[in-house]
């Protein structure tokens, strides 16, 4: 095939095919094992410093803050960040220290709230170092590509753009249409953190609700740590296996976490705790207030059973319970100034 | 001059126009959902929605805050993933897009990644989210954003999402699907198109009280101005009382 660009952002995650499929022999168990665990326990073993990470859920929708906010506690250092659709998670993350370089499809924004006060100070001031750029698109089918065990999936993406120019990806020409073409390198992250609605004691995950990336990123993770709003038995998976987007071979551990994605948003559970992060976007807009928040809100807590009494407690969860199901109406802080 | 509408309505209004009855649109959070729900809501009923995470024809109760948030499957056809709507756009069924942006040139190009040397920048902007794909893979796009000299510029800082690139033809020789590119642009002050021949940006109708004068004086680049421009309709009041059912708390209209 003929080469027609080389990307020249900085190839992160990648293992040649072979290496990997050896590496999943010898590291992934393919036995029923209970794999319940603790958040402490999971983030000591497998998010070692300078791993990359990759969140899923939606930057904001179902991200696992449990172990985030236990990352943060353990104080990692030097982790880079796969920057898909990365909101609320990368945000934190790297205002907290603990990311030091992402590549970015999307980040240092907040969507509708605005941009990201912390994040985008940490980028500017070259704290956390952007190794490349790439499309939301382009990133899920860099997963797909580490989920089929491939090197590289081709793509109709980035074609003509800078965002190409500063990307992984390599234009060539197609032997078939003999078009330039666009082939997305695979990206194997080193851990990956995932909030499902149920899940056994084996790893057997379910979500309700739309999958964004998560099928292929599960896939793509060479360790995976699922938070679960509640741990089933394996009766109940396998009563309705249609309905498991992740088997547990796929999952290194297991731990209940109700209410574990908060303040983001959780389909049919919860929706965002917009004071929450409203209090965040405001306090971090300063590092000494980003660092006041940490204190209050991560070293400061035993647990994240603690943590959720310091938000608001049950009288909050059934609030936000209540909006996600349009029976209360939106109160969001940043909403008002827009006013 | 006395108007009973908010720039954000008329914005709106005016997207809203654009979209035809039983096609389909990737929308994103804010003013493309509030033109995609209208159009629904009057004279497209049979518009089908498609959100970049997996939200497939939804009946939208209320606003989304993200195009990951559960308002975009709500009474959904599908609540499906990134990689099924990404590769039906790949595949062509998906008819309009929309896009933002911080900066435009005349070909329709966006930037929304950084503001100076990408290696050193003035100010970081979120990057490309799922714009390159909406901007390569959807067959028309429709691009809303706000018009001033340091917006509309004659070379960007960062070429995040193709618009025509650098001409006619540029779109397909580098391999993007033929026959696709940007379709319309909105701003505060009109509405624009893409000349057949150049592909560069052309002036279709100004906004109702807005001057030719004013256009021009707020673009860094020379616009084709063609001797018959026509005027913007303004949203009658039940566009306007269904652009407020949709958004009740006026997140995005504003008050």
């Amino acid at each position: 095939m003929n080469t027609l660009q080389v990307g020249h952002g900085e190839l992160i995650g990648w293992h040649d095919p072979d290496e990997h499929r050896a590496w999943v022999a010898t590291h992934k168990s393919r036995a029923l094992e209970d794999k319940r665990t603790t958040v402490r326990e999971a983030v000591e073993r497998y998010v070692p410093d300078g791993a990359i990470l990759a969140c899923g859920g939606f930057g904001h929708i179902r991200v696992s803050m449990a172990v985030i906010y236990e990352i943060i506690r353990q104080r990692r250092r030097d982790l880079t960040f796969c920057g898909k659709t990365a909101v609320h998670d990368s945000d934190i993350l790297i205002a907290a220290g603990c990311i030091s370089r992402i590549e970015v499809a999307y980040a240092f924004g907040h969507e509708l709230r605005g941009l990201s006060p912390a994040s985008r100070r940490a980028a500017e001031s070259g704290r956390c170092q952007v190794v490349g750029e790439i499309s939301n698109a382009g990133y899920q089918w860099r997963f797909l590509a580490a989920a089929m065990g491939l090197p590289f999936v081709p793509a109709r993406v980035m074609l003509g753009t800078d965002t190409l120019a500063h990307s992984s990806a390599r234009v060539v020409e197609d032997p078939f249409s003999g078009k330039p073409i666009c082939l997305l390198p695979a990206c194997y992250p080193d851990v990956v953190l995932m909030h499902v609605h149920r899940c056994d004691r084996y790893g057997d995950a379910q979500i309700d609700g739309i999958a964004i990336e998560d099928f292929e990123l599960a896939r793509a993770a060479r360790r995976l740590i699922v938070t679960t709003e509640e741990i089933v038995d394996d009766g109940v998976i396998r009563s309705q296996p249609w309905r498991t987007l992740i088997p547990y071979y796929l999952v290194d551990a297991v731990i209940e976490v109700p209410y574990g994605a908060h303040p983001t948003l959780m389909p049919d559970r919860y929706y965002f705790d917009e004071a929450h992060i409203g209090e965040w976007l405001r306090l971090s807009k300063t590092d000494a207030g980003a660092a006041e928040y940490f204190d209050k809100y991560v070293y400061g807590v035993d647990g994240f059973g603690e943590y959720l009494e310091l938000v608001g407690g049950q009288e909050q969860l059934e609030y936000l319970r209540q909006v996600e199901h349009l029976e209360a109406p939106l109160r969001a802080p940043w909403l008002e100034e827009k006013k | 001059m006395n108007r009973d509408y908010t720039p954000i309505e008329l914005l709106a209004y005016v997207a809203a126009g654009l979209l035809e009855d039983n096609k389909s649109v990737f929308v994103g959070t804010g003013l493309p959902m509030i033109a995609g729900m209208l159009a629904q809501r009057t004279h497209a009923p049979g518009l089908l929605i498609i959100f970049e995470a997996g939200g497939i024809g939804p009946q939208v109760p209320v606003l989304p805050i993200s195009v990951g948030d559960s308002r975009t499957f709500y009474r959904a056809v599908s609540a499906s993933s990134m990689h099924d709507v990404m590769s039906a756009s790949q595949s062509g069924y998906v008819d309009y897009g929309f896009l933002g942006a911080a900066q435009i040139d005349p070909y329709g190009n966006l930037n929304t990644t950084v503001i100076g040397d990408w290696s050193a920048p003035r100010a970081r902007l979120p990057g490309s989210g799922g714009a390159n794909d909406v901007g390569s893979l959807c067959w028309r796009t429709i691009i809303v954003m706000r018009q001033d000299r340091r917006r509309f510029v004659p070379k960007l800082d960062f070429i995040t999402t193709p618009g025509y690139l650098d001409g006619p033809g540029a779109r397909e020789r580098a391999g993007l699907p033929a026959g696709s590119g940007p379709y319309r642009l909105i701003t505060q002050l009109g509405m624009y198109g893409f000349d057949e021949q150049s592909r560069q940006m052309k002036l279709l109708a100004t906004h109702p009280g807005v001057t030719v004068e004013e256009i021009r004086d707020n673009s860094s680049f020379e616009l084709i101005v063609p001797e018959d421009v026509g005027t913007t309709e303004p949203p009658p009041p039940e566009a306007r009382r269904i652009m407020r059912e949709i958004d009740p708390t006026g997140m995005v209209i504003g008050k």
